[in-house]
C-alpha cells in the first residue's frame, strides 16, 4: 500500500514505516488497518471453529477436553462477532463513507486513530486469555451468570476486552454519525445518500444506543465476581434472568448492527451490476429504520424458555414476526432492481446474489424461530446454530467479501484475478451449505448446542458438517492469497471498473489518492 | 465471459438439492426414531408444535419458489450477455404496498395457531402429578411433590461408562442418553414439572413431549406434559452449565397406570429399607 503515499502536497507530511500506521489520522489508512485486523481475527476465530468441528467430527472425546471445548466455542463467538464482523464493517465505513458523501476525511480524525488502536489490545486480551491459569472464558459468548461467575482470570480478561471493544465501537459510531450528518458534499441531501451510507447511519445510532448497555451489564458481572454485589445472584437478592434481559437488550440490536451495513453493501452492488437504479430507494430507507426500531423491542425472543408470562411470550413473538415485513420489503426491492436490468455477474454480484439466496433461508428459519412453540423446541439446539450462521456467515460475511471485491480496485488501483475470485465464491457457497444446512436437521432431531460429544444418531450429519467447515476454512486462506496477489501486482484498474457504478467514489482515480475531495464535489 | 460462472444448470442443481434435502427429511419424520427431523410427537403440545412447523415450512417453500422463481428468471433472461437492455423504473407505490401487506397477512395466519398453543403451554393448573426437577453440575435431582408417588426422591446421573466416551470401549445404543434412574410417569396423566437449579442455569428438555424449561438457581419455573403412550423418551440439558454440560441427559419412562402404581410401591419399599438400615446402623 506504499503507493498511496503522496510526497507532493505540503500537507502530506507524515511519518513513514510503522509510525505512519501508529499515528495516522487518514481515514483510508485507518480503514485498511481495520480490515486487516478483522481478517486476522477472522483467521483466529476460524482456527477455533476448526477445533470445534474437529472434535465434533465423530462421537466421543478425541481432541478437546470438554472445558477447553467450551472455551473454544465461547471465544469463537466473541472473536467473530466483536473482532471480525464488526471491525470489518467499521473498516468499510472508514474507507467508503467519506468517498461516497464527498467528504475529505472522517469528522474526528484523531479519535478515529484511537478507536482503531484500542482493538488490537482487546484482541490480544481475548487470545492470551487461553494461556492464563484457569484458561479462557468457557461460559458461552453470551456469558450468562451464574456460570460466568465461576470462571478464572480468563473471564475477567474477556470482560475487560468487551469494555475496550465497546468503547471503540461507540467512538467509531459517533464519528460516523457526525461525518454523515455534517460533511456531505453540497447538494447531497439525506435522501440522495447512497444506501450504504444510510444503513451505516442507522447502524451507528444502534451502536450508540446499545453498546453502553453491554458495558453496564459486564460491569455488573465484574462487581458480582469481585466486589461482593449480587445483581445476578439469587442468594443475595439478585436475579440471573436480569442479566439475560440486559444482555439481549444489547444483543438483539447487535444482530442488526451486523446485518444492516450488509444490506447497504448489497443495495450498492445489485444496482451497479443490474445497470439500473435501486428499486424503492425511499422504502429501503424506511425499511432499514423500521428494522432498527423493531430490533430494540424483540430482545426476549432469545429467552422463550426462561419462563416468561403468557403475555410476555406473545408480545415478543408478534414483535419478532413483524420484523419479517421490512426485511421482506428489502428482498423484494432487490429482486425488482434485478428485474429487467442488464445484468453481468462479476464477483461482487455473485456474492450479493449468494447473500440474498442464503440470507433468505436464514430469514425463514428466523420466522420459524419466532413462533414460540417451535422456538421452545429448537432453542439452544443446532437449529439455532444453523439459523444464525446463515445470517452471519452467508449474510454479513458474504456481504463483506462482496464489498472487498467491489471496492478493492478503488483501494489499491489493481484488479484481482477474477477467475480465482469467482472460484472463491463458488467454493465458499458450496462448503458453507455443506457445513451448515445439515445442522438444521441435527437441531430438529434434538442435538443441543455447546456440547463436545453427542449420541450416535447425530454422527453422520456431524461428519458432513465438519467436512464442509474444513473446506470453508481452507477456502478463506485462498481469499487471503487472492487479495495479496492483487495488491502485489494485479492488472491496472480503471477509475470506474464497473460500468454501472454511479456513486462518488468512482469519479476518483484508482487507486484513490491519499487525500480526496479536499474541494467538495457538487451534487446535482 | 462472466455469465459462464453462473450457469443456469449449477443454480438449478443447488436449488433442487437444497429443497430436496429439506422436504425429503419430512418423510423420515413418520419414523419414530427419526435421526433427521423432530422425534415423533408424544403429547398434544408436541403435536401442535410439529404441525405448526410443517405449516411454516410449506409457507416458506411457497414464498421461496415465488421470490427466487422471479429472481432466477431475471438472472437467466435479463443479462447483458444476451443483449438485454436495462429498463429504468425505480419505484411503484402500489406494488410496494402489496408486498408489505401480503407478508403481514401470512404472518397473522401463522401467529394465530401459535397463540393458542402458547396459552395451552402456560396452563400448568390442576396437574395429576407434580415433579420437581433440580439441575446440578452435572446431574438431575427429582422430587415427586404431589399426586401418586408423592415423597419419592432420587438423583439421575449419566450411566454411560467413561470408557465409551474415551473410545476404549464400543459405544452403546443409547450412548450419552442413558441414566441410572429414569423419571417414571403414568401415561395420560397431566404431569407438572417444576424446575430449579442448585448452582448454575440448566434446562430440562424432552423433545418428544415438546417441553423445554430453563432451571434457574433461586427461582422456580414450571411446565407440563401429558404423555400419549408408554415408552422411554430421551432428552438432554440444553443450557450451557459448564464442563459436563453434554453429560446430563434426561430419560422419562412412561408406564401404564397399574405398572406405575407398582413402581411407586417398589420405590417406597426401597427407600423405607434404606431408612431402616440406617436406623439399625445407628
Amino acid at each position: 500500500m506504499a503507493v498511496v503515499q503522496d510526497v507532493h502536497g505540503h500537507h502530506d507530511h507524515h511519518p513513514s514505516g510503522i509510525m505512519r500506521w501508529v499515528t495516522t489520522t487518514n481515514h483510508k489508512d485507518i480503514g485498511t488497518m481495520y480490515l486487516w485486523f478483522s481478517f486476522a481475527m477472522f483467521l483466529v476465530g476460524g482456527f477455533l471453529a476448526m477445533g470445534i468441528r474437529a472434535e465434533l467430527f465423530m462421537p466421543g472425546i478425541q481432541i478437546l477436553e470438554p472445558e477447553l471445548f467450551n472455551s473454544f466455542t465461547t471465544l469463537h463467538g466473541l472473536i467473530m462477532v466483536f473482532g471480525a464482523i464488526m471491525p470489518a464493517f467499521v473498516g468499510l465505513a472508514n474507507w467508503q463513507v467519506p468517498l461516497m458523501i464527498g467528504a475529505p476525511d472522517m469528522a474526528f480524525a484523531r479519535m478515529n486513530n484511537w478507536s482503531f488502536w484500542l482493538l488490537p489490545v482487546a484482541g490480544m486480551l481475548l487470545v492470551s486469555s487461553f494461556f492464563v491459569p484457569g484458561g479462557a472464558a468457557a461460559g458461552g459468548w453470551t456469558f450468562y451468570p451464574p456460570l460466568s461467575a465461576q470462571g478464572g482470570m480468563g473471564v475477567d480478561m474477556m470482560i475487560f476486552a468487551v469494555h475496550i471493544l465497546g468503547a471503540s465501537s461507540i467512538m467509531g459510531a459517533i464519528n460516523i454519525i457526525t461525518t454523515i450528518l455534517n460533511m456531505r458534499a453540497p447538494g447531497m441531501t439525506l435522501m440522495k445518500m447512497p444506501m450504504f451510507v444510510w444503513t451505516w447511519l442507522i447502524t451507528a445510532y444502534l451502536l450508540v444506543l446499545v453498546m453502553p448497555v453491554l458495558a453496564g451489564t459486564v460491569t455488573m458481572l465484574l462487581t458480582d465476581r469481585h466486589f461482593g454485589t449480587s445483581f445476578f445472584n439469587a442468594a443475595g437478592g439478585g436475579d440471573p434472568v436480569l442479566f439475560q434481559h440486559i444482555f439481549w437488550f444489547f444483543g438483539h440490536p447487535e444482530v442488526y448492527i451486523m446485518i444492516l451495513p450488509a444490506f447497504g453493501i448489497v443495495s450498492e452492488i445489485i444496482p451497479t451490476f443490474s445497470r439500473k437504479p435501486l428499486f424503492g430507494y425511499s422504502s429501503m430507507v424506511y425499511a432499514t429504520a423500521s428494522i432498527a426500531i423493531l430490533s430494540c423491542i424483540v430482545w426476549a425472543h432469545h429467552m422463550f424458555t426462561v419462563g416468561m408470562p403468557t403475555v410476555g411470550q406473545l408480545f415478543f413473538m408478534y414483535a419478532t414476526m413483524l420484523i419479517a415485513v421490512p426485511t421482506g420489503v428489502k428482498v423484494f426491492n432487490w429482486t425488482a432492481t434485478m428485474w429487467r436490468g442488464s445484468m453481468t455477474f462479476e464477483t461482487p454480484m455473485l456474492f450479493a446474489i449468494g447473500f440474498i439466496f442464503l440470507f433468505v433461508i436464514g430469514g425463514f428459519s428466523g420466522v420459524i424461530c419466532a413462533i414460540v412453540p417451535i422456538d421452545i423446541q429448537v432453542q439452544d439446539t443446532y437449529y439455532v446454530i444453523a439459523h444464525f450462521h446463515y445470517v452471519l456467515v452467508s449474510g454479513a460475511l458474504f456481504a463483506i467479501f462482496g464489498a472487498v471485491y467491489y471496492w478493492l480496485p478503488k483501494w489499491c488501483g489493481r484488479m484481482y484475478d477474477v477467475k480465482l475470485a469467482n472460484m472463491h465464491f463458488w467454493l465458499s457457497m458450496i462448503f458453507f451449505n455443506v457445513a451448515f444446512f445439515v445442522q438444521h436437521f441435527l437441531g430438529l432431531a434434538g442435538m443441543p448446542r455447546r456440547i463436545p460429544d453427542y449420541s450416535l444418531q447425530f454422527a453422520d450429519f456431524n461428519m458432513i458438517s465438519s467436512i464442509g467447515a474444513f473446506g470453508f476454512g481452507l477456502t478463506q486462506l485462498f481469499f487471503l492469497y487472492i487479495v495479496i496477489k492483487c495488491i502485489r501486482g494485479g492488472e491496472k484498474a480503471a477509475d470506474r471498473p464497473w460500468e454501472g457504478g454511479n456513486t462518488l467514489e468512482w469519479t476518483l482515480p484508482s487507486p484513490a489518492p491519499y487525500h480526496t475531495f479536499e474541494t467538495p464535489p457538487v451534487i446535482k | 465471459m462472466w455469465g459462464e460462472y453462473m450457469s443456469s444448470k449449477s443454480v438449478m442443481t443447488l436449488l433442487g438439492s437444497a429443497t430436496l434435502a429439506l422436504y425429503s427429511s419430512m418423510a423420515f419424520s413418520l419414523d419414530e426414531t427419526s435421526k433427521y427431523f423432530h422425534p415423533q410427537p408424544q403429547s398434544v403440545i408436541a403435536q401442535e408444535t410439529y404441525d405448526q412447523h410443517i405449516l411454516a415450512l410449506w409457507i416458506c417453500l411457497a414464498i421461496f419458489i415465488v421470490v427466487f422463481g422471479v429472481m432466477f428468471y431475471s438472472i437467466l433472461k435479463h443479462r447483458k450477455s444476451t443483449g438485454y437492455k436495462a429498463a429504468n423504473f425505480h419505484h411503484s407505490t402500489v406494488v410496494e404496498i402489496i408486498w408489505t401487506a401480503i407478508p403481514l397477512l401470512i404472518l397473522i395466519a401463522m401467529a394465530f395457531p401459535a397463540t393458542k398453543t402458547v396459552v395451552a403451554m402456560k396452563d400448568t393448573s390442576e396437574p395429576d402429578i407434580t415433579i420437581k426437577a433440580t439441575g446440578y453440575q452435572w446431574m438431575w435431582g427429582y422430587d415427586y411433590l404431589q399426586g401418586e408417588g408423592e415423597g419419592i426422591s432420587f438423583f439421575s446421573k449419566l450411566s454411560t461408562p467413561v470408557a465409551q466416551v474415551k473410545g476404549t470401549e464400543a459405544k452403546g445404543e443409547n450412548y450419552l442418553l442413558e441414566v441410572d434412574n429414569n423419571v417414571v410417569v403414568p401415561v395420560g396423566k397431566k404431569i407438572r414439572v417444576i424446575t430449579t437449579a442448585n448452582d448454575v442455569l440448566h434446562a430440562w428438555w424432552v423433545p418428544a413431549f415438546g417441553v423445554k424449561q430453563d432451571a434457574i438457581p433461586g427461582f422456580i419455573r414450571d411446565t407440563w406434559f401429558t404423555a400419549n403412550k408408554p415408552g422411554v423418551y430421551r432428552g438432554q440439558c440444553v443450557e450451557l452449565c459448564g464442563k459436563d454440560h453434554g453429560y446430563m441427559p434426561i430419560v422419562v419412562e412412561v408406564m401404564e397406570a397399574d405398572k406405575y402404581t407398582q413402581w411407586v410401591a417398589d420405590k417406597k419399599k426401597a427407600s423405607a429399607a434404606v431408612v431402616n438400615t440406617a436406623a439399625v446402623g445407628n
